[in-house]
């Protein structure tokens, strides 16, 4: 099925192109920053730094 | 499960997990469902093809208000309510609403050339929505310039809230003043002006656009409860550090 765009047909692409790249960049965007988080979060956890490992530690140089 | 369950960050973690999937699935669906909608589409007598514009143009133009009343919402759940999502929520959504915003203006920008004869004029519509823009640059530069979380949440929430004054100024814009854009031809007293061969693509596009927002906005929002997991580990692991006095 082939589309008739008219004599307009170059604005009609370059709309619906920049729209394509506009959106692709944001998901690109949130994709690769939960990768970031996700491997920041594994790193932290893997040197033991977990909100329970401070609490305990902390617990363990109390006196009481 | 209560609205109020889902102010535990680690809650809503799992939830995203398990919506994601589903809501990539349905998002893709009603694109294309839309898209092939639009490409079958008549001319419009006097626009011709260009009417193809108008799928992207519109719901990228409502989305560009929607999310700013998302993000009001949310300001309103920072200040009043001090629910612990609303900021990583009004957060998460600004610059979705930034690229919405953006087609919205580059679309109408190549839909005027043909129509109006320009790119730009400086009427009321065009230059509320510009002003639309430079807030969501400028929502998303305040959140990067104060460090502390909560503290940006609450800057950004009033800034938010005075913003939305612009809100009904872009929608009432065509009626308050003489601008060259058309005025309002789908929500309307008397129901739309508009044919349903090219009504029924404008809603299904416009439901795709509302459906890729919620999925981006809950993809980003989990990233954004991330992110303060990040935070709350390094300043946890500056304290155990040897030599801190923590």
């Amino acid at each position: 099925m082939s589309i008739e765009l008219g004599p307009h047909a170059n604005f009609i692409l370059a709309a619906y192109g920049i729209t394509l790249v506009v959106l692709l960049v944001l998901i690109g965007w949130i994709v690769l920053d939960y990768r970031s988080q996700r491997r920041r979060v594994a790193e932290l956890e893997s040197q033991g730094i977990t909100r329970r490992s401070v609490q305990a530690k902390a617990e363990a140089k109390s006196p009481a | 499960m209560a609205l109020i369950d889902l102010a535990n960050p680690s809650r809503f973690l799992a939830l995203a997990e398990r919506l994601l999937p589903y809501l990539i699935g349905l998002t893709v669906f009603a694109l294309a469902a839309g898209l092939y909608l639009a490409s079958g589409a008549p001319d419009d007598y006097q626009q011709g093809a260009t009417v193809k514009i108008m799928f992207i143009h519109v719901p990228s133009a409502w989305l560009s208000m929607l999310v700013w009343g998302v993000m009001s919402v949310a300001a309103l759940g920072t200040l009043v309510w001090r629910h612990p999502l609303a900021d990583v929520a009004a957060k998460a959504a600004a610059p979705i609403g930034a690229a919405f915003t953006l087609i919205c203006l580059v679309t109408g920008s190549l839909w005027g050339r043909p129509m109006w004869g320009t790119y730009w004029v400086w009427d009321a519509r065009l230059t509320s929505v510009l002003v639309l823009f430079l807030m969501y640059l400028g929502v998303i530069a305040l959140w990067r310039t104060v460090d502390d979380p909560s503290r940006a949440g609450r800057a950004a929430a009033i800034l938010t809230l005075v913003g939305a004054i612009n809100i009904p100024i872009i929608k009432w814009s065509v009626d308050w003043w003489n601008t060259l854009h058309q005025p309002a031809s789908v929500v309307k007293l008397g129901g739309p002006a508009i044919h349903p061969t090219i009504l029924v693509p404008l809603l299904t596009m416009a439901v795709a656009f509302a459906l890729l927002f919620f999925t981006l906005h809950v993809a980003a929002m989990r990233n954004e409860i991330l992110r303060r997991r990040v935070r709350s580990l390094m300043l946890l692991k500056a304290q155990i550090a040897p030599g801190s006095e923590a």
